[in-house]
């Protein structure tokens, strides 16, 4: 029982960083009907971003410019990288995505691979191929439940990703900015004669979507705290298989697959050897998408790409 | 005054020309219909007055004597208040009848006049009222059609296109939803409006043209046109 609620909280936590990134992948796709196979490049990206601004902000706490507690810079970084790695989705969308439109989706698609190869060479580039180490900068303290363990860091990534993925959805549900983004989920093409500019709603689009991976990122780095250019290609194709699982244009369903997705990883680790893990994980979700292909909360929407 | 006067408009699809060079004036208060067959170009012509589609160089269109082709789809209906009501009604199926209807308003600022509206319409169209919390895609056809027209005045009012209002409506939801579409224009609402019904189409119409092949073949008052030997044999049924 003990091994099973241990594996429950190390799924929960793993799940979230899927959830989280998942959520971005299934916005895009919904509403502009593109797959952004950048996207894990971008919480690579945002995780650098985070790394940046943390050891920024630690340096100048250290030189006694400004005393900030660790907490306060983590929620710092937190918000910082999230607006920077916004600005970095939106400058994609505008010169990768948006000249290609009205072209076959094939383009935009391999567009997106591009873009992911930049951003990781780019990186290289930049920062040279040795791994980076995150700052320290939440002290793991462990709470020993009855001999399941919790660390304060995960209760963080767990609250924090669920925190975001329902600040969304209600911004989705609630707001007229969300009433458009869901109007284009189900024919963008026909919302522009509601006044509405789509250009900006896809630019935001992309904003929040990468403004979560940075999320995503940073709390990888709280957790694992060793960053390296190529660690988003793993992620984003994971989180790309829960946004498709959970359904197209669902942000619950994107964030219960991505959960889903964290919760089979880690159980079957816990019965088969690991080597079998991913191998039985996906087959799982194979068998799940051949008796729900629209994933578990997939909206009807129109496929009529003209007016 | 002129409201839309639209000069030698050329549309092509992937090469093919579907419109070959229309001349056109609607004036303040009219109702215009353009009639013609499948394929003519009748939607084409709506779409590149709503900016949804590409013209070739040497089109000319100005709405009020501005130039429409210095603006985008959505500011044609955000800031020139042309609303474009689109072949199939294309509601969003997955909003209630109350988000359709709020949505259309996004760029609006004036708050008041968004209200005398909203009850406007929801006075013309009572059953709107009734349903204002169902999902789009589960209201009768004639309620959608109901619900399209609402949404497009909703969105801009100083001039309405109207793609088919009455495909897919049986003839007494037709002759209903026409006599609201009069009621619009009453109100200082200009109208243009294709039909392949073009009996209907003249009836409604004070004045109309004749597309075939993307080209306009015949204009006149409509009940010239509805005499006319030629009109009647091609699309009156003889």
């Amino acid at each position: 029982m003990t091994v099973f609620l241990q594996n429950l909280i190390n799924a929960l936590q793993w799940g979230s960083f899927y959830a989280v990134i998942a959520i971005g992948y299934s916005m895009v796709y919904s509403i502009l009907m593109l797959f952004n196979f950048a996207h894990g490049d971008i919480f690579m990206t945002g995780s650098y971003i985070g790394f940046g601004v943390a050891t920024g902000l630690m340096a100048l706490s250290a030189a006694g410019v400004i005393a900030l507690p660790n907490w306060l810079i983590l929620v710092l970084t937190l918000l910082i990288s999230m607006v920077l790695t916004s600005f970095l989705g939106m400058f994609i969308e505008r010169v990768g995505y948006r000249p290609l439109r009205d072209a076959p989706r094939a383009s935009a698609a391999i567009t997106g691979l591009m873009i992911g190869i930049i951003l990781e060479t780019g990186n290289l580039i930049l920062l040279g191929a040795q791994r980076i180490k995150f700052p320290a900068l939440v002290e793991p303290v462990t709470y020993d439940l009855g001999g399941v363990f919790v660390t304060n860091q995960k209760v963080l990534i767990v609250v924090v990703s669920l925190s975001l993925a329902m600040a969304l959805h209600q911004f989705i549900r609630r707001t007229r900015w969300g009433m458009a983004m869901r109007a284009m989920a189900f024919d963008y093409v026909v919302v522009p004669l509601m006044g509405v500019p789509i250009n900006k709603i896809a630019a935001m689009t992309f904003a929040l979507g990468s403004g979560l991976a940075a999320a995503a990122g940073i709390l990888f780095g709280v957790a694992y705290p060793v960053l390296d250019p190529y660690m988003g290609i793993v992620f984003g194709w994971k989180a790309f298989v829960a946004a498709i699982l959970g359904g197209r244009g669902s942000i619950l369903g994107a964030t219960l697959a991505g959960f889903i997705l964290g919760f089979i990883e880690i159980f079957v680790a816990m019965v088969f050897p690991s080597t079998l893990r991913d191998f039985i994980a996906y087959s799982i979700i194979l068998l799940i998408l051949v008796f729900r292909p629209y994933g578990l909360f997939g909206e009807p929407y129109s496929v009529r790409l003209r007016l | 005054m002129t409201m839309l006067s639209v000069e030698n408009l050329r549309v092509s699809y992937d090469n093919i020309k579907a419109l070959h060079g229309l001349n056109f004036q609607i004036d303040e208060g009219e109702i215009v219909c353009i009639i013609g067959g499948n394929g003519a170009g009748k939607s084409t012509t709506l779409r590149a007055i709503s900016r949804m589609v590409k013209t070739e160089a040497g089109t000319r269109m100005s709405l009020q004597g501005k130039d429409l082709l210095g603006y985008s789809a959505d500011r044609v209906v955000s800031e020139l208040g042309v609303s474009h009501v689109p072949e199939g009604r294309r509601l969003f199926d997955n909003l209630t009848v109350t988000e359709n209807l709020k949505l259309a308003t996004f760029a609006r600022r004036d708050k008041d006049r968004i209200a005398v509206d909203l009850k406007r319409m929801l006075t013309l169209f009572p059953r709107l009222e009734e349903r204002r919390s169902q999902k789009a895609g589960t209201m009768s056809g004639g309620e959608q059609q109901m619900l399209a027209v609402a949404r497009a005045y909703m969105s801009g009012r100083r001039m309405m296109l109207l793609d088919e209002p009455s495909m897919g409506l049986a003839p007494l939801l037709m002759m209903s939803m026409f006599k609201a579409l009069k009621e619009i224009n009453a109100e200082g609402t200009t109208i243009l409006l294709v039909e392949q019904n073009a009996r209907l189409a003249l009836q409604f119409a004070q004045r109309g043209y004749v597309i075939e092949t993307g080209r306009l073949v015949m204009a006149g008052a409509s009940r010239d046109l509805l005499e006319n030997a030629d009109v009647k044999k091609a699309y009156l049924g003889g």
